[in-house]
């Protein structure tokens, strides 16, 4: 049930995800800012970076002027406020010359295998100028108006792993400290906040030095980065099947293991219920024109009224395996967004579950590439019984269950969802018509010779090669796989996004129509100076 | 210079819109990948040969036996080399497998160095006087690394598992097993006692 797309789309933030594992790995490592050349209205360039035992990352920032009609979000822009790549050790002069010259470009540029990741944003014009005009007179910003908003840039893209000319992964994946998935990424997200607060006190001392005050760090704590995200992740959770069973994976194995717990510790307990208490906040500030999201709000906040009701009445002395019977409870009479929400905080006063697996939540995928076809067809098909016993289930010959179809759009080699019988296209369709292809290659096989290999099977049925393989993993992984239909009419590919934003940290979910969204990252994080004495509670933190 | 993912992404798409299925397209992702990262021209050598059939089809392979020729002109280095890989296990017994007529033979070379890490047995292969050695997917050892002729057609290709044999003679082996007793200790009686971990009797 875990694998179905709407459970999926309604998972939270919770100790696994990467933001918040970045921050405790890297805490221990010296922040600096080594570069920070920028003219009175901001433009320049700045470097950042974390150093220990002569490991070196480095964030180099160009920040230029833009026209207000060229600042867009949507991924077909070319010019940006601010470009940003995370370079690998200590860039040279020689370095940021070229840097400079590719980075601002973004996808039309390039870059180098000395290079990790990749990004651009735009201000958010309504925080942004609020902030630099109040405290350029002296005066604190409108923290009502922050809140509304919760930051002063948006990034529109973050890219990694080889893209435009990124270091591949295998040349770093084995550094211990980038073992969790996404590490770099949130890296260069996090520094890019610091450069976002820095960059605000810069222009407002240089627009009036004497009256100018400096960002106060608690409402600077209380920003993130925000971050438009389009179907462009989607495919993602998709091709990379082991990745995303491994996230799954242990999001499970940490549920089983907290659920098996027989004496809940009071002072635990206690951590579940403040953490919760805390994070009401929150959601009291999550904010979306989303009438779609706005019903999942509202659900959270009914289910979570009942949700403490049910605790009041809850005693943890008389009560073996509390958290199970809390789940149990909660699956029975709550919303999926609130089970989820539960399961979440129920991981947080439980590090010595969760550290361990942190570091087994990325994947070697190209152990499980190869297809072990000398097994046998009937093989095969028990696979798919097992394993994909709803998707055999779909009726495709309902026009309804092909009705959209995946293509990468020709002009910004992004992926898209469109309407098969309305549009033109599909017959460069990608493979992401997972269901339907596992039917089709399941029909085939039913009517096949179960004793023949499926080396020989694959002779005569190469166009469902892609499948095979995916059955073969899922055999082994079986978290693998969404449990859906992905080009059903009923698709809500924002539950895709919102799955792997999840995992990321993301907060406050706004989505802005069915394909694109918007989310906050790092909202109440520690700043640089105070990773090292911060807590892994920081993300209740914020806005209270 | 382009990294191995846009390699591998590129590949795939382009192997997707010459005509082959996106599961063998994948196939060719991993194979370009691992061709460049071994130092030999498989962007250079898929780019002439998509080029190729998109004007003049290739032949798809029904069945690998020991000699394979082709009914029509050519082979497809793709099929062959698919074929090849899901049927490796089996193909290792007729241990030296001749193929005839290949387009683009460099394109069936990852397809064998991936067999030989499944089977566990090193792979020669040779064609038109070119020799390479194929170490279970590590590397691939070439006599003709600088030529960077491309070859469009192999007449003749010899694919051959060697079996795991030692490449030295039992009298250098124990040469070099003499030399490393060097580094060990003489037992006393007192280090005999105090030494070891296990008790001087083992019946109690």
């Amino acid at each position: 049930m875990v694998m179905k797309l709407s459970r999926l789309g309604s998972f939270h933030q919770s100790k696994l995800s990467f933001l918040r594992s970045f921050i405790r790995e890297f805490k221990s490592w010296n922040y600096k800012r080594n570069l920070f050349d920028l003219n009175k209205d901001g433009y320049g360039t700045a470097v950042y970076s974390f150093e220990k035992k002569g490991r070196n990352y480095s964030l180099v920032c160009f920040a230029q002027h833009i026209k207000p009609e060229e600042r867009s979000d949507r991924v077909i822009a070319t010019k940006w406020d601010s470009a940003f790549v995370l370079h690998d050790g200590t860039p040279s002069k020689k370095d940021i010359n070229r840097l400079r010259k590719n980075v601002p470009k973004q996808e039309v540029g390039r870059v180098t295998y000395k290079e990790l990741t990749l990004s651009r944003a735009n201000k958010s014009v309504r925080a942004f100028d609020h902030v630099v005009n109040s405290l350029s007179e002296g005066k604190q910003p409108d923290k009502e108006l922050l809140k509304k908003v919760g930051y002063l840039y948006r990034t529109t893209a973050v890219y990694g792993s080889g893209k435009f000319g990124l270091a591949d992964r295998f040349r770093i994946k084995d550094r211990k400290e980038i073992y969790g998935p996404f590490r770099l990424e949130m890296m260069l997200v996090y520094l890019v906040r610091q450069f976002t607060f820095d960059q605000v006190n810069h222009i407002s001392k240089c627009k009036n030095s004497k009256k100018a005050v400096m960002l106060d760090e608690s409402i600077a704590r209380n920003l993130g980065i925000g971050n438009s995200t389009g179907l462009g992740m989607a495919p993602f959770i998709v091709n990379h099947p082991t990745l995303l069973h491994n996230w799954i994976y242990c999001r499970e194995k940490a549920l089983k293991e907290i659920r098996s717990i027989k004496n809940v510790n009071e002072n635990d307990f206690n951590i579940f219920k403040n953490c919760l208490d805390k994070s009401k906040k929150n959601i009291d500030t999550w904010l979306t024109n989303s009438q779609y999201q706005i019903n999942k709000i509202d659900s959270l906040k009914t289910d979570l009224t009942k949700f403490f009701e049910h605790l009041e009445n809850l005693n943890l002395k008389k009560n073996y395996y509390l958290w199970n019977l809390i789940y149990l409870w909660a699956e029975k009479n709550l919303q999926e967004e609130c089970v989820e929400y539960i399961v979440s905080m129920m991981m947080e006063p439980y590090d010595s579950i969760i550290d361990p697996l942190i570091n087994n939540m990325s994947s070697e995928e190209e152990k499980y590439f190869n297809i072990p076809a000398d097994r046998k067809v009937f093989d095969l098909k028990k696979i798919i019984e097992k394993n994909y016993k709803s998707i055999i289930e779909i009726d495709f010959q309902d026009k309804n269950s092909t009705s959209n179809f995946w293509f990468i759009s020709k002009n910004k080699e992004e992926p898209r969802v469109a309407n098969r019988y309305e549009e033109h296209g599909a017959e460069l369709e990608q493979p992401l018509a997972i269901a339907r292809d596992i039917k089709k290659l399941y029909e085939k096989l039913t009517k096949n010779n179960q004793k023949e290999t499926v080396a020989n099977f694959l002779l005569n049925n190469d166009d469902l090669r892609h499948v095979v393989r995916r059955v073969f993993i899922v055999e082994k992984f079986p978290y693998s796989e969404i449990q859906d239909n992905t080009i059903d009419a009923s698709l809500v590919p924002i539950d895709m996004l919102r799955l792997k934003l999840s995992f990321f940290g993301a907060v406050k979910f706004d989505p802005r129509s069915d394909k694109w969204l918007r989310i906050n990252m790092y909202q109440g994080a520690p700043l640089p100076h105070e990773m090292k004495s911060s807590n892994d509670n920081w993300v209740y933190n914020s806005l209270n | 210079m382009q990294s191995f993912s846009e390699i591998d992404t590129t590949s795939k798409r382009a192997s997707k819109a010459a005509g082959f299925s996106w599961g063998v397209a994948e196939e060719v992702g991993k194979n370009m990948r691992n061709l460049e990262m071994f130092g030999l021209p498989g962007v250079k050598n898929l780019n002439l040969y998509l080029k190729k059939i998109k004007k003049i089809p290739s032949e798809k392979l029904k069945k690998i036996e020991k000699k394979n020729k082709p009914q029509s002109k050519e082979f497809c280095p793709i099929y062959c080399g698919t074929a090849f890989l899901d049927n490796c296990k089996k193909l290792e017994s007729l241990k030296l497998i001749k193929f005839f007529n290949v387009s683009y033979p460099l394109l069936l070379l990852p397809f064998l160095s991936r067999s030989s890490d499944i089977v566990g047995k090193k792979i020669s292969v040779k064609y038109e006087k070119n020799n390479f050695l194929l170490n279970f997917d590590k590397t691939i050892l070439s006599n003709n690394i600088n030529n960077d002729k491309t070859i469009s057609k192999a007449k003749e290709i010899s694919i051959e598992f060697l079996e795991n044999n030692n490449s030295f003679s039992t009298k250098e082996w124990k040469e070099l097993y003499r030399l490393s007793e060097e580094t060990f200790v003489e037992e006393t009686e007192s280090l005999k006692k105090k030494g070891a971990g296990a008790g001087l009797t083992d019946n109690d």
